[in-house]
């Protein structure tokens, strides 16, 4: 059996988990405690502190991990442990907490000098009131114009599997221009 | 228990500040990733201190401060090589040549300047030896500590921060082709000037910092300010490992690569 494996990263509480449980075939593999700072707790009662982890079984022969890394920095030792081997990577990032960007901006810098894979950035909960437009969100993450940034809604498989394939056809781009 | 441990866990900040509300005597040896700094106290005030192998003597000093020549500095290692700080002091007093409020005031800026550069270090080990009381032939300084702390944890903030914009400086520069962006328009300062004529898809910022004898702090502010006025952007030096990393496939053959991300994206769509 061979596997393949794709990291979900971002800030705390961006929906890695959910982006996840979108697409997993499996009921995903949560390591989620509950969250003791008072201010995070107002945003969410959980949080995951070692992976999450999801899979899609391609075939007889094949399968796809998705890893999502914990989101609060205190965890950070695990992103370098999870990229290790990574076909690419996707930064989620909460289109309506334009003060987790810069920290999405850093987490993204990380990962790309972990290793030379492709990734997407995917602009979670575009589907709220007060999501920033992507354009907006292009500029406050500075992401050169050859980023895919993608509108994503992380409950909504549809719009999860767009942001997958678009990464995987990154993958094939790369491959194809001899990366 | 002695004082020891590990600067990830306690920074030089909350060191200075031990030793401060201690009143510490005795000297803190910081044992950096590339150097050892050596900093005495008396009574929880700055007496002296030194950083690797740098001259530090009163007349290097003087000399960094533009308070002596290189003629006379050159003279006075010939003729006073002998001499302690404290002789050389007074000699340079009896001469005319300088005060003894510039003497102290340059070793003030001298001492807390090292302090300052501690402050950047965020690795390396530290321990404070009591009995080591700062050397009996320089001239030592009483310095309240406290204006140091503050500074330090201003800076400590601004680490903090510049580090989250800028984790990594193995990754390389490059200038930005957004229209209207030119680099010739903008007032830059010479250390700017200095670290924009590194910049290349070839060289990472560590090796700019390194050409440019810039501390890691210091080139993180530069680089950050040409990010945020859009002159630059961050890239993966060329010339290094550039390709895909082989290890992320299961498979080593090219084709077969590319089979399986076809089969992946089949299943995906599928979904």
């Amino acid at each position: 059996m061979q596997t393949v494996k794709m990291v979900v990263t971002g800030p705390f509480s961006a929906g890695k988990t959910q982006f996840i449980q979108s697409v997993s075939e499996i009921e995903v593999v949560a390591t989620e405690k509950p969250i003791s700072s008072t201010a995070e707790r107002s945003v969410k009662e959980a949080t995951t502190v070692a992976m999450d982890f999801g899979r899609i079984t391609v075939d007889d022969d094949l399968v796809l991990y998705l890893f999502g890394t914990p989101g609060q920095k205190r965890f950070d030792f695990m992103w370098e442990i999870l990229s290790e081997g990574m076909l690419g990577f996707i930064v989620m990032v909460d289109s309506t907490r334009p003060e987790t960007f810069r920290e999405a901006r850093s987490i993204l810098e990380t990962f790309r000098a972990y290793a030379p894979t492709p990734y997407v950035v995917a602009a979670n909960k575009q589907d709220m009131k007060y999501a920033w437009e992507m354009e907006d969100m292009r500029h406050a993450l500075r992401l050169d114009s050859k980023v895919k940034l993608l509108p994503c809604v992380a409950t909504d498989r549809k719009t999860v599997k767009t942001v997958l394939l678009e990464l995987l056809y990154s993958i094939l781009d790369e491959m194809e221009s001899g990366g | 228990m002695a004082l020891r441990g590990n600067l990830r866990d306690f920074t030089i900040t909350q060191l200075l500040n031990l030793i401060n509300l201690a009143q510490k005597t005795g000297t803190l040896i910081v044992e950096g990733p590339n150097e050892t700094a050596q900093v005495a106290f008396r009574e929880g005030k700055l007496s002296y201190a030194r950083i690797g192998h740098e001259e530090n003597g009163l007349a290097s000093v003087l000399h960094r401060a533009n308070k002596l020549s290189a003629t006379q500095y050159r003279a006075l290692q010939g003729r006073a090589g002998k001499m302690t700080d404290k002789e050389l002091g007074l000699l340079l007093i009896n001469a005319g040549y300088i005060t003894q409020d510039d003497i102290l005031m340059n070793l003030q800026l001298y001492f807390t300047d090292i302090i300052r550069r501690l402050f950047t270090w965020v690795e390396g080990f530290f321990r404070f030896e009591n009995e080591m009381l700062p050397p009996d032939d320089r001239i030592n300084i009483r310095l309240d500590l406290e204006n140091l702390i503050i500074e330090g944890s201003r800076q400590l903030r601004e680490w903090e921060r510049l580090q989250d914009e800028i984790p990594s400086l193995d990754m390389a520069l490059k200038f930005t082709d957004r229209p209207g962006a030119n680099i010739r328009n903008v007032n830059l300062s010479v250390e700017e000037w200095r670290v924009v004529s590194f910049i290349n898809p070839k060289n990472s910022i560590h090796q700019i910092a390194s050409a440019t004898k810039l501390n890691d702090l210091d080139i993180r502010r530069i680089v950050y300010g040409l990010l945020q006025a859009g002159l630059v952007e961050i890239i993966r030096p060329e010339g290094g490992s550039s390709a895909l990393p082989t290890r992320m496939f299961p498979v080593e053959d090219r084709e077969e690569q590319k089979s399986l991300v076809n089969r992946l994206i089949g299943r995906i769509r599928s979904l």
